[in-house]
């Protein structure tokens, strides 16, 4: 089992607490809208190969946000400043959740940062067909037993979430849910200014995967995201929500390692 | 003493099974809306204030909730707009708009001064923040509820009191051209009162601001150290708040007899499910009830004391006597409620008070009774025990000098002051 390494750091104005672990090529991971979910064994998995990065973005439960950014748009501005102060030069990028939608925003912006994107689950576009579930009407423990496939039945949800949160937990989910309703509660988790700028990323190769089963972002919003960038791969993983890293790792992290090598 | 009749104008309708039931909140939709009823009831309770400036109350306190049927009043302005032409001399008092849903104050600048000069200047304006259900309902976002707020306020109050035209280029709020061709009727502008249901900031930002603080049926001990916090923020101020700058809405029904009054009281708790009516606040959806930055941690640990053990978010289910044993509820003869209410006044020594009457089940007969009552008996001897206390009413004493009106008759039924064509 790998120890990751965590520290506090002072980039672009403000503060981003980063983990880092594992041996490899260098890989990026961005956190969904409950934020950094801890050392799962999807990072476990993929650790053995790269060394990833985990930031975890400002007003999510360990640094303050960021005043001035109201909108995902602003948050992708930050974000790239902080890459620069980082020195964390072109290399992949996976993230899920609103983390896909975060790396997709940089990309668009800066399509050379990236050596790599892929996108699970991620929203920011409108789905063509069906909603995103609404994560404020629920409180965080509902909000994650909708987001998987038969939350009842799966091993990897009883374990994670499967007892009573503690209070500590509570708090992290809170301050995430204040941040991301911040970034996203109109338009609900989606920016009309998105999917036109996708085309962007026309040389940048890109992974969209996605949950057949994904309540929280329908697969349509996949399709969209795959067919708006040129060249990019489509994968659906069956038995599978909103969260294909944690529910399907083994065939999530066989899909990445191959994306990656190729 | 300033007294004052509220009520939420609760949907009634036996056909819908919504009565008495604890319903989810945000959880019914208006597919059982009956327009036949709604109609009704909306002119019902436009009688029953009419009828409560006859019998002498000195405020007609109106509010406004949205998407749900314990208070059918989505627009406020409509219901203090017909006010101000229909009464005459009791104060229209708005507790209140709910500032950070409004996407353009400009329009409520504008309507309350139109508000304001058809009463001839009996408006008194409220402001709230708004619960979780209003932000919903309207898409408010809540992370940005206060900010919403005071910029929203800052701004209806230069539109009132600076001539046009000016820019506004704020945080949430962006005019290139603000010059209402209507100004409010009274000068500097309407008062401006604060209801709050126990919030830490709320409280220090309206005694920061001067304004009369109203409690919405809150325990009388949370109630007080609400009032406890408002005069030490005065101190800090500056200056010293006094029984204007307080104010105490409570339960308060009147009936013929003592078995009338007890059955009558208990419909507070068995019309449609209410998270503020302590006994029957139907099933909250904590989600809703507590958005994401909507209300800060330390505002909801205060809150917690005031409802109950699970504070406002919380179904506490206080049965009809508890409330009545610690005064939250006073049903009973004139003869049996003027005690308790005198108990109240001298706990809390506010210089107004609002009666919180005709709600839950009870029928338009059961509220026109207690009105009548409430005009020939209670509230007679309500005066006479402010008068004793020195209760002073925020339109005796103007609560931003602490000086008294110069003329507190003139200035407390502004209506006389009406040209007779007005009727």
């Amino acid at each position: 089992m790998i120890t990751p390494s965590e520290e506090t750091v002072e980039v672009a104005g403000g503060q981003l607490h980063v983990i880092k672990g594992g041996s490899g090529s260098p890989l990026m991971i961005l956190h969904d809208e409950l934020g950094h979910p801890g050392w799962l064994p999807f990072h476990e998995a993929l650790a053995q190969n790269h060394t990833l990065y985990l930031p975890c973005h400002p007003g999510f439960g360990y640094t303050d946000r960021i005043d001035w950014v109201m909108t995902m748009r602003d948050m992708a501005g930050w974000y790239l400043e902080a890459l620069d102060d980082l020195g964390w030069g072109p290399m992949p990028v996976l993230g899920y959740g609103l983390g896909g939608w975060l790396a997709a925003e940089m990309a668009v912006m800066c399509p050379q940062q990236f050596a790599k994107l892929i996108v699970a689950g991620a929203p920011g576009i409108k789905p063509p067909t069906g909603e995103i579930f609404d994560m404020f009407m629920v409180v965080a423990k509902d909000y994650i037993a909708k987001s998987f496939y038969d939350s009842g039945h799966s091993a990897s949800y009883q374990d994670l979430f499967g007892s009573d949160p503690s209070p500590e937990q509570l708090e992290q989910w809170e301050c995430a849910r204040e941040e991301a309703s911040r970034l996203t509660w109109r338009p609900y988790m989606h920016y009309p200014g998105l999917a036109p700028l996708l085309h962007r990323l026309k040389r940048l190769p890109t992974l969209v995967v996605w949950g057949r089963e994904d309540a929280i972002v329908p697969s349509s919003a996949g399709e969209a995201y795959h067919q708006a960038i040129p060249g990019s791969q489509w994968v659906v993983l069956d038995q599978c929500g909103h969260h294909p890293a944690i529910e399907q790792t083994e065939a999530f992290v066989q899909h990445v390692e191959a994306f990656l090598g190729a | 003493m300033f007294i004052g009749h509220f009520t939420e104008q609760p949907w009634q309708d036996d056909s819908t099974g919504l009565m008495g039931n604890q319903s989810l909140d945000l959880g019914i939709s208006n597919e059982l809306y009956n327009p036949a009823a709604g109609a009704k009831l909306y002119n019902r309770y436009i009688d029953e204030k009419i009828y409560a400036e006859e019998m002498g109350f000195d405020g007609l306190m109106l509010n406004e909730h949205h998407s749900t049927p314990f208070c059918m009043q989505g627009v406020t302005n409509v219901g203090a707009a017909i006010l101000a032409r229909v009464t005459h001399r009791a104060k229209i008092v708005i507790l209140g708009n709910i500032l950070p849903i409004w996407e353009d104050p400009l329009w409520l600048a504008e309507q309350l001064a139109m508000i304001d000069m058809i009463s001839y200047g009996r408006l008194v304006s409220g402001f709230v923040r708004g619960g979780g259900r209003e932000s919903v309902a309207h898409n408010a976002p809540p992370h940005y509820n206060r900010e919403r707020f005071e910029e929203a306020h800052d701004f209806v109050i230069k539109t009132w009191t600076q001539p046009g035209p000016f820019r506004w280029e704020g945080k949430h709020y962006h005019y290139r051209y603000v010059n209402p061709w209507c100004r409010p009727y009274q000068t500097p502008h309407p008062q401006i009162w604060i209801p709050s249901t126990v919030s830490v900031e709320t409280v220090e930002w309206t005694a920061r601001h001067r304004y009369p603080l109203v409690l919405l049926a809150t325990k009388l001990g949370p109630t007080k150290d609400a009032f406890d916090l408002y005069h030490k923020t005065a101190e800090e101020e500056g200056y010293t708040s006094g029984t204007q700058n307080v104010s105490y809405l409570f339960k308060v029904h009147v009936d013929e007899t003592e078995e009338l009054a007890d059955e009558v009281g208990r419909k507070y708790l068995s019309g449609v499910s209410n998270p503020f009516l302590s006994g029957n606040e139907g099933q909250v959806n904590p989600a809703i009830m507590s958005l994401p930055g909507h209300t800060s941690r330390r505002s909801k640990r205060l809150a917690a004391s005031a409802f109950g053990p699970l504070g406002r978010l919380g179904t506490n289910r206080r049965p009809y006597e508890e409330q009545v044993n610690d005064y939250t509820i006073i049903s009973g003869t004139p003869k049996t409620v003027l005690p308790k209410i005198r108990h109240v006044l001298e706990y809390l020594r506010p210089g107004s008070i609002f009666f919180w009457d005709g709600d839950g089940a009870m029928t338009h007969e059961d509220q026109m009774r207690s009105l009548r009552l409430m005009g020939e008996e209670v509230i007679p001897a309500v005066r006479e025990m402010g008068k004793e206390l020195d209760l002073k009413g925020p339109f005796e004493v103007n609560p931003s000098t602490n000086e008294p009106f110069a003329d507190a008759v003139a200035s407390s039924s502004a209506a006389t002051a009406a040209p007779a064509s007005a009727d």
